[in-house]
């Protein structure tokens, strides 16, 4: 019980102390999973858009496979990407093994599937909505899907921080690909995960609590970003 | 063309000759239309000639088939047989660009009604700096509610938005499907006085609508509709006085059509 409370108390001086192992931990961990999501947002976003309004045949087989996507176990994505980034690898010329450049791959494979799913559905409900009237004005395909991700912004951002919270949490993918290095590819879950095998509780509490911090930060936009679509009637 | 034989029996509905106005520039002729979904017959093998330019009323009971022969005039769904020709022409993109739709139920971009009317017109190529479309928001009543977020208005405001979005299109043929249904008495008189002007204008008008006393203001003609098929078309003034179908005068006389 000694051991616990000393845990917390260090976990928060850590924190208040703006220490710089832990800040540089959290930059890290921000960069790499807002640059995977950046990516993950400028490619699942436009084939969301096109599956949500386009009918071909394989389409539903598509959607099928987006969805399935979603619930990819991180290891194995970091599997994946570790043994195309290796020296052996097709891509091992690139030497992006053990770098955040690997990182940012790995959490892209993860997240642009939820980016592509999610948007798809919100879009076509949309669609649902508006294809007649857009039929009726001879709106060409680029110009609607502009308008109907335009018109879907509110629910797009909320489907984007999901994509967010997946990549913030996931352990996994990074830690394969990553490695682990402290002060180069160190995220907040490796850190976590190795500090407490090592018995530095204090160290891997502070960052879970920063990592809750996030969470909570996000679901709180989530939250703010639904009500004032639903004021506007945007929703 | 489909089915000939059955088009020779049944020669197409048109006014009578006496009472026909001059051809005007919009004439439509539909030889033979049929739609049909999920194995019903909903427009069946139909052929009529609107020639003028005349306000034309779509009537008749629900499930007439009113709003689908609309969608069909307009091009928004295929027929499943028998042809539309607008000027001897049939529909095609280009042509629908030259024709705007007022729904029943007005459906508005998540923006605001500047934004609303910006995004037609930008389809169109037009003008579209705030002054240019001053007109057609005052003619609907809308200046103040410009900046306004287009799904908070009333729905008279959401109604008068879409017609204001349709006109600012000029359309050469305009479409409305029961645009009045559920409205405050003051937003029906603007649309149908805007309708009106419309028409005075130039743009050929074809109104959906079940309500006889709107049809009874704005109607020049009217086609009536009876289970997919053309009762009558008929001028306006002689239609409520003496519409010659039985469906339509049972109607008039607020019977019940089954």
């Amino acid at each position: 019980m000694q051991d616990f409370r000393n845990a917390f108390s260090l976990a928060f001086e850590l924190i208040a102390s703006l220490d710089a192992n832990l800040l540089s931990i959290v930059g890290l961990s921000l960069r790499v999973t807002f640059a995977a999501l950046l990516i993950s947002c400028l490619i699942g976003l436009p084939i969301g858009a096109a599956l949500a309004v386009s009918r071909f045949p394989g389409r539903g087989a598509i959607v099928v496979v987006f969805n399935t996507m979603m619930g990819l176990p991180p290891v194995v994505i970091g599997l994946l990407v570790y043994m195309m980034l290796s020296n052996a690898g097709p891509l091992g010329v690139l030497r992006l093994l053990y770098t955040p450049g690997a990182m940012v791959i790995a959490q892209t494979i993860l997240v642009t599937p939820i980016i592509v799913a999610l948007s798809r559905q919100v879009i076509e409900d949309l669609d649902r909505e508006y294809a007649e009237q857009f039929r009726s004005l001879v709106v060409p395909f680029p110009a609607a899907m502009a308008a109907l991700l335009w018109d879907a912004r509110f629910a797009l951002a909320t489907v984007a921080l999901a994509g967010f919270g997946r990549a913030i949490a996931e352990v996994g993918a990074v830690m394969i690909v990553g490695g682990n290095i402290n002060h180069v590819t160190r995220a907040m879950t490796t850190a976590i995960a190795l500090e407490t095998s090592k018995g530095d509780l204090a160290l891997a509490l502070a960052l879970g609590i920063i990592l809750l911090l996030i969470a909570m930060t996000v679901n709180a936009a989530v939250q703010g970003i639904k009500a004032s679509a639903r004021r506007n009637a945007y929703a | 063309m489909h089915d000939t034989a059955a088009l020779r029996e049944a020669p197409p509905v048109s006014p009578p000759e006496c009472l026909r106005t001059a051809t005007g520039r919009y004439p439509l002729s539909v030889r033979g239309l049929s739609y049909s979904a999920d194995g019903q017959d909903i427009i069946k093998k139909v052929s009529f000639d609107l020639p003028s330019d005349d306000l034309t009323v779509l009537m008749g009971p629900n499930g007439a088939g009113k709003s689908v022969l609309l969608r069909l005039l307009h091009g928004l769904m295929a027929p499943t047989g028998g042809t539309i020709l607008w000027n001897g022409r049939p529909i095609d993109r280009a042509l629908r660009k030259s024709q705007a739709m007022v729904f029943q139920k007005p459906v508005l971009l998540r923006r605001s009604v500047l934004q609303n009317l910006r995004f037609a017109m930008g389809l169109r190529g037009l003008a579209r700096s705030r002054g240019d479309l001053e007109p057609i928001l005052k003619r609907l009543h809308l200046q103040t509610l410009a900046d306004r977020p287009a799904r908070l208005l009333s729905g008279g405001e959401q109604q008068r938005l879409s017609l204001a979005r349709a006109l600012a299109l000029k359309p050469e043929i305009l479409f409305l499907d029961e645009p009045c249904a559920n409205l405050d008495p003051a937003s029906v008189q603007l649309i149908e006085d805007t309708i009106k002007q419309a028409q005075a204008q130039g743009t050929k008008i074809i109104l959906v609508t079940h309500d006889i006393h709107q049809a009874r203001r704005l109607a020049e003609q009217v086609v009536f509709l009876h289970h997919g098929q053309v009762s009558e078309i008929t001028p306006a003034d002689i239609f409520f006085n003496a519409a010659s179908s039985r469906e339509a005068r049972a109607y008039l006389d607020g019977k019940i059509l089954i």
